[in-house]
């Protein structure tokens, strides 16, 4: 018997021949968040910055102005358009005049660039939470992990409540990749600490009125 | 007169294959009152627990008291599980079928045995002699870097806890975080004295001791291959699985490599998507008491051009179908590993993680580790002294985002430990007088009056003396025996109504 064969068979035997089925799930747990626009922004805000990333709000014709202002402020004055990488569905207003498309270049080139730029795909606002799924605008996995400061731009209408009203919107077969905050670690004494080896800087850009 | 039977029912069940013996980690090497008597002389080791655990039981409290559906999320989470081991072997056909489509590899695992060879081959295969792995218990369990270093293959854990209990030749002591019995300045040394080319200035500020890991693991990271994980969840109808983390070493491992290699116990997965909904509140804010950790990466199969290309699911059973068929104790299967019942218990505060052996420890560990391997009815075997290593004070039931009653399970794995025994224990010779002095009215008024005569030695205190003499010490020497009440409820009975 194959490996597959006696684990089936052996789980076949654990659960005996008269199954009963299994009783129904009760999802009376909350599914949505009646919450307005505006305040889920600000809770969105709150919790971000709790996690220690930098939240721009600006108006939806102000995101590049704003974005350039982010990497004036993590990366210093002086900095290079060329060290920051976008991915390839950015659109062309957002992006600092001469930065770097991703062009699919081998992932042990992207820790050169100072920072990298990408959109999302929704944002959660109860966890503080990003969601990238690998679409153009949000860019290949490790375009968000690789650069040291990670900028994203969040616009209103991308803003869920909660986590089930966030999933519910999510495709489960693309790489999805949930960011809540910088890389961080709990590992010594159980006190967290902001910067391990994903971005070390989380900047978002929240685009609303 | 009727005969009083003091044990648990017995329950007619089938028997599995346990995890074997020999192979992973699942049982330490003595029973968890000795291991535990050396954890408790060791100042330092109750020191940092118990800083951590504090830390920890007031984040978590603080984020599930501001969710105000926490009830109904814990009760969905365990209808969830539930569901999900009753058609355990459909949902995993399901997710085999799914992984498949989506250009995935799956491979199924008797034992640790079974899964370490498989992983072996497969790394082999690939021509690489590093991996670079992300934090599993499933892994751990099967001692996998062990099996590993054994055909030459080096495998470099990436999660800071693990790579400071990798580097400092220790044991993992914790679910969550392997490192918590080693506080800052330990862990300074360990850096300072392991990894190559290290700052001579590094200080014990935990944000320096995270750079030097950052600097020792990010070239390793790039040129890596081969990357192994478990998984947190599968969703069986998707075949999506997902890890979630918290420094972006997951990230980097699930990501960069050519070919990922995850090893998940075949209890792990949920049957729809929509259940993550669920289980992604319920574990960060259990697990390190944040509204949601750094880090979830969730995938199906391969992705062209983004990510691993080659991918294999190793589903593990190694002992996990015997718990199945233990209709009482298969509700240790539902756990999601967030380790909140370590951290509320005053047992694992005082213990550590040490002490109890296997690599899971804890109150789940308790139940878990004894179920998985078996309790042989040897007095020695330490994974039968684990059910008793409990107050039984229930905090971890309060805690756990899937509500596992453990106490109770604690309570029926004692009984099943004690109709395994094959030699007449003290306490069984003690239970059988007991027996046979309840069946009958004449003894028991006896023995009652008897009991009175132990207030003679407590001399008036609430508390018989510990020092009892043996084998009454067997039990005093750790526990307070309340000093007889001064008439029975009986003879209170009498005295007032009459006989």
């Amino acid at each position: 018997m194959t490996a597959r064969d006696e684990v089936l068979a052996r789980i076949r035997t654990a659960l005996g021949p008269e199954r009963r089925p299994p009783a129904p799930v009760a999802r009376d747990y909350r599914t949505t968040d009646d919450r307005p626009l505006p305040e889920l922004l600000d809770v969105l805000t709150d919790r971000l910055t709790d996690y220690r990333a930098t939240v721009l709000r600006c108006a939806p014709d102000a995101i590049g102005a704003t974005v350039t202002a982010a990497l004036d402020t993590a990366l210093g004055a002086g900095w290079v358009p060329g060290d920051v990488v976008v991915a390839p569905g950015v659109p062309e207003g957002w992006r600092p005049a001469g930065c770097t498309e991703d062009d699919g270049r081998p992932a042990v080139e992207l820790p050169a660039f100072a920072a990298s730029l990408t959109g999302v795909t929704l944002a959660i606002a109860e966890t503080g939470t990003l969601v990238l799924d690998a679409s153009p605008v949000c860019g290949r996995r490790a375009l968000s992990l690789l650069p040291d400061l990670l900028v994203c731009v969040v616009t209103a209408d991308q803003v869920v409540g909660s986590v089930p009203e966030g999933l519910a919107r999510l495709d489960p077969l693309r790489p999805l990749t949930l960011i809540s905050g910088p890389s961080a670690t709990s590992d010594i004494e159980l006190q967290r600490v902001e910067g391990v080896h994903g971005p070390r800087t989380l900047v978002v850009v929240l685009a609303g009125d | 007169m009727t005969a009083v039977h003091l044990g648990m029912p017995k329950a007619q069940r089938p028997t599995l294959p346990t995890a074997p013996a020999g192979v992973g980690n699942l049982r330490g090497d003595r029973p968890f009152p000795a291991a535990a008597r050396d954890a408790l002389r060791d100042g330092q080791l109750r020191a940092n627990l118990g800083a951590a655990t504090t830390t920890i039981r007031g984040k978590r409290a603080g984020v599930v008291a501001e969710v105000p559906d926490w009830a109904q999320l814990r009760e969905a989470g365990r209808a969830i599980k539930a569901a999900t081991m009753a058609r355990l072997d459909e949902h995993l056909e399901e997710l085999e079928r799914q992984v498949t489509a989506r250009g995935g590899t799956v491979h199924w695992a008797r034992d640790a045995t079974e899964a370490n060879a498989i992983v072996t081959a497969l790394v082999r295969a690939t021509g690489a002699d590093e991996v670079v792995k992300v934090k599993s218990m499933a892994t751990q369990e099967i001692g996998l870097n062990e099996a590993l270093e054994a055909a030459g293959i080096t495998a470099l854990e990436t999660d800071l806890a693990e790579l400071i209990v990798q580097l400092g030749e220790d044991r993992p002591s914790h679910i969550l975080v392997p490192a918590i019995h080693r506080n800052r300045a330990e862990i300074r040394e360990i850096f300072a004295r392991t990894i190559p080319g290290v700052d001579p200035g590094l200080t014990d500020d935990p944000r320096r001791l995270a750079m030097a890991a950052r600097t020792h693991l990010r070239e390793r990271f790039l040129r890596a291959r081969v990357a192994v994980s478990g998984a947190n969840f599968a969703v069986a109808e998707t075949g999506t699985l997902a890890v979630v983390e918290s420094e972006g070493n997951g990230r980097m491992c699930l990501t960069l490599p050519q070919t990922l290699i995850t090893v998940m116990g075949i209890e792990k997965l949920v049957p729809t998507w929509r259940d993550l909904e669920v289980f992604l509140q319920l574990l960060p804010r259990s697990s390190t008491g944040e509204r949601m950790n750094p880090y979830t990466s969730l995938w199906a199969g391969v992705t062209p051009g983004d990510g691993p290309q080659e991918f294999h699911l190793v589903l593990l059973d190694n002992g996990r179908t015997a718990v199945l068929a233990d209709e009482v104790g298969r509700e240790a299967l539902h756990c999601i590993r967030c380790s909140a019942c370590l951290n509320v218990c005053p047992v694992y505060e005082r213990a550590g993680g040490h002490a109890y052996g296997s690599v899971y420890p804890g109150p789940i560990g308790a139940v878990l580790s004894p179920q998985l391997t078996g309790m042989s009815g040897d007095e020695n075997d330490p994974n039968a002294s684990l059910p008793y290593a409990s107050t039984l004070c229930g905090a971890c039931y309060d805690v756990c985002p899937v509500a596992i009653d453990i106490p109770s399970m604690l309570v029926h794995l004692r009984g099943e430990h004690v109709e395994a025994q094959q030699r007449t224990t003290p306490e069984a010779a003690a239970f059988r007088a007991l027996a046979r002095v309840m069946s009958h009215p004449r003894l028991w008024r006896l023995a009652q009056r008897a009991a009175g005569l132990g207030r003679f030695l407590a001399r008036g205190r609430p508390t018989l003396p510990a020092a009892l003499p043996p084998p009454a010490s067997a039990w005093t020497r750790a526990r307070d025996l309340p000093t007889p009440p001064r008439e029975t409820f009986t003879q209170a009975w009498a005295r007032e109504h009459g006989a």
